[in-house]
């Protein structure tokens, strides 16, 4: 028997892009709905039925997933990347069955579960008892392993007093606790976890996380999609990259994390910045190139600690009349910690006007971060409003080794960042 | 844990993948989920009268106030035949049945709708949805029927041996609502129009059945066009099997049964052309 747990061939989902209920009618989905197989007896082309799906309405579609064929083994735990849109969540949509793909297929060996699912069925006029039970066999459970299991999870949710009690009397905390304890219960063969989905606070996700864990080290199954970059390092063994619904590269979790880093950041260098990065905000000005350079206008391709450096960034208004401008910016870790911020205001700069097209220059005397590479992310904010800003970073640095002090002289031991200090004996 | 390996390495394979055929339901999967049919039934009657005053009382007072304004209006004003009967039980017997078929369509309209967040976050059945929503309006049901056993020995008719034949007609009046209730389900999930239309649609089809006049009072020449609505082979043969007064089943009967034959399949193949995407659009 093979240890494969999940094979996918060539999985692709169409999804129709904007607002359905302005290009369909109800007669049309009626039609469709009876005409598609007999479509697909006269073209059996892939590509005839996005031809055919657009035919049949003036929309667009866009293949969320193309051709995704990939396995996974028992007990090993894959990490999913990819930026948004790229199909992460499309992808464990489809594996978990809550919606079908439009071509190609998978197979599944086990109980598939996923920590989305917390809370789902819950129904607030029955009691925690009653709901134990409801929600269980949502999730997938026979009644008699929820008998089996009952005890065990009330004891979890330290429920005890209330379990008796209609659950819409619940305070949010001990409603979250009990949802979670039934989820958690269901002892998946296959745990799908979605991240960038999942609610709750950071206590609730790092509950998700520990449980996440657990069924890895019991040598189950898992795949976890997350935007977290340490945690798909810390608990993953092999990671795929997604990019625009196709696996760009996939492998062991370093390699593939850093090709994703790289990816999208050596994109960003080009000059249609505008559309490769992920941004958020009004768009009134947005950021379009970013370089560094030394304070005498030389480009930089890496940096020195100790140095004098100027970070360029080029942007474009949509609109003159913008006042108050305020421009931050941020240097991360790969994995994604924040070491540093500073905004133009944090020094009660705030731009009262601004070209249409311009530079805006952040001057960082005697650059204090040790060798490595960084992330920089920026963010214009306009009225106290974000009119731009790149939550996964608009580029990267390189760091070298530099004579921060003046000295010559170089640490023998690593640390991340080097201040300007003197000693002195009284 | 041995255990627990031997039930891995005996766990099914799904397949996942586009479906293709109009009939290729997963009975399999339907009969594992049967118990989460039960607990939707159960559920579903549990808290339809939660914190109501007067609790399973409204099943009653429903169909019977009805039947209270019906014997007036249509009975003792409008003088619409009765077939003999009194008119409390000639309009009970027949609201009886209608009531059940119109809450249930009614319910299994909003059902994929109502249960939207769990349809996108977990995979089931989606068949179960409407089928909890028809079948669980049978606990109504069997509380108004109570009563109306009590009106049947307070105005001495006795039931005969056509009794039996009762659940056999509720069985059709229950397959009838699956049926539209399918259609109405999937199509409330894409357009929310049908909620509106339902309670509409349910009012035309009262006027089409024959609840607040006998059957025969239908011309001779339109009876083979009213008999294809199975309701009215249902309420007919509902107040015949109670009372045994009315029009017996006969022929015009069994297109009845072939509508409803009909309604169900193709209620079962649009149906699962939607299942699959359902999540998507809803």
């Amino acid at each position: 028997m093979s240890d494969v747990v999940i094979r996918a061939e060539r999985l692709s989902k169409l999804y129709r892009i904007g607002q359905r209920e302005k290009f369909t009618t109800l007669r049309d989905v009626i039609s469709r709905t009876f005409t598609a197989p007999f479509r697909r007896w006269f073209k059996n082309n892939q590509n005839e039925i996005v031809s055919n799906y657009q035919s049949s309405t003036s929309n667009n579609y866009i293949w969320a997933l193309k051709d995704v064929s990939f396995e996974v083994k028992q007990g090993e735990v894959v990490g999913i990347i990819g930026r948004n849109g790229a199909g992460k969540s499309t992808l464990l949509k489809i594996l978990a069955r809550i919606t079908e793909p439009t071509e190609g297929y998978a197979e599944v060996r086990g109980r598939v579960g996923s920590l989305l699912e917390v809370g789902t069925g819950f129904h607030p006029e029955l009691t925690g008892r009653e709901n134990i039970y409801l929600s269980g066999a949502v999730l997938g459970m026979k009644k008699r392993e929820i008998d089996r299991k009952f005890d065990e999870i009330v004891a979890f949710a330290e429920m005890e007093k209330f379990i008796d009690t209609p659950v819409k009397y619940y305070s949010s905390g001990m409603y979250v606790r009990l949802a979670f304890a039934v989820a958690a219960h269901l002892d998946p063969e296959i745990l799908l976890v979605d991240e960038v989905l999942a609610v709750g606070d950071a206590a609730f996700q790092k509950k998700c996380l520990g449980k996440m864990g657990d069924v890895a080290k019991e040598g189950r199954t898992v795949l976890f999609v997350s935007h977290n970059m340490a945690a798909i390092e810390n608990l993953c063994s092999r990671a795929i990259l997604l990019h625009n619904g196709r696996i760009f590269s996939e492998g062991e979790t370093r390699s593939v994390i850093r090709t994703y880093l790289q990816s999208f950041l050596s994109e960003t260098s080009s000059s249609s910045l505008l559309d490769v990065i992920e941004r958020e905000g009004t768009g009134d000005i947005q950021f379009t190139d970013f370089h560094v350079e030394d304070i005498y206008g030389n480009k930089l391709s890496v940096i020195q600690s100790g140095q004098d450096v100027v970070f360029v960034f080029k942007f474009k208004c949509k609109n003159e009349q913008l006042r108050n401008i305020d421009f931050g910016v941020g240097i991360y870790t790969l994995t994604g910690e924040r070491l540093t911020i500073f905004h133009s205001q944090y020094k009660n700069q705030v731009f009262e006007k601004v070209p249409k097209e311009g530079e805006a220059r952040c001057i960082i005397k005697r650059f204090p971060f040790a060798p490595g590479r960084y992330i920089i992310k920026i963010s214009i904010i306009v009225n106290n409003v974000v009119a731009d800003s790149t939550p996964l970073g608009i580029g990267y640095i390189d760091v070298v080794e530099g004579d921060f002090w003046g000295t010559g002289k170089v640490p023998k031991v690593s640390f991340p960042f080097l201040i300007d200090a003197e000693w002195s004996i009284m | 844990m041995a255990v627990k390996e031997s039930a891995r390495e005996s766990a099914p394979v799904i397949v996942i993948r586009p479906r293709k055929g109009w009939w290729d339901i997963d009975w399999r999967s339907l009969w594992e989920y049967r118990e989460l049919l039960y607990f939707f039934i159960w559920r579903d009657v549990k808290v339809r009268y939660k914190q109501t005053l007067i609790g399973a009382a409204w099943a009653i007072i429903q169909p019977f106030m009805t039947m209270v304004v019906f014997s007036l209006f249509f009975g003792k004003l409008a003088k619409i035949p009765s077939n003999g009967l009194p008119y409390p039980i000639f309009y009970y017997s027949a609201l009886l049945p209608w009531t059940y078929f119109a809450n249930s369509i009614q319910n299994a309209t909003n059902t994929i709708v109502a249960h939207q967040n769990m349809v996108k976050k977990v995979y089931f059945p989606r068949l179960i949805l409407p089928l909890s929503a028809v079948l669980s309006g049978l606990v109504d049901f069997a509380i108004a029927f109570s009563v109306l056993l009590g009106m049947m020995l307070f105005y001495g008719i006795m039931p005969t041996w056509k009794l039996l034949l009762l659940p056999v007609l509720l069985f059709l009046a229950t397959l009838t609502a699956f049926g539209v209730g399918l259609w109405l389900s999937a199509l409330n999930a894409l357009y929310r129009d049908v909620r509106y239309a339902t309670p509409f649609l349910i009012q035309l089809w009262l006027f089409a059945s024959p609840v607040a006049y006998p059957a025969s009072m239908v011309p001779e020449r339109w009876q083979w066009l009213y008999w294809l609505n199975p309701m009215t082979g249902v309420i007919e043969g509902f107040r015949w099997a109670l009372t045994g007064q009315g029009q017996p089943l006969n022929n015009l009967f069994f297109v009845s049964l072939c509508i409803v034959g009909l309604m169900l399949v193709l209620g079962l193949m649009f149906f699962h052309r939607m299942e699959g995407t359902i999540a998507d659009v809803v």
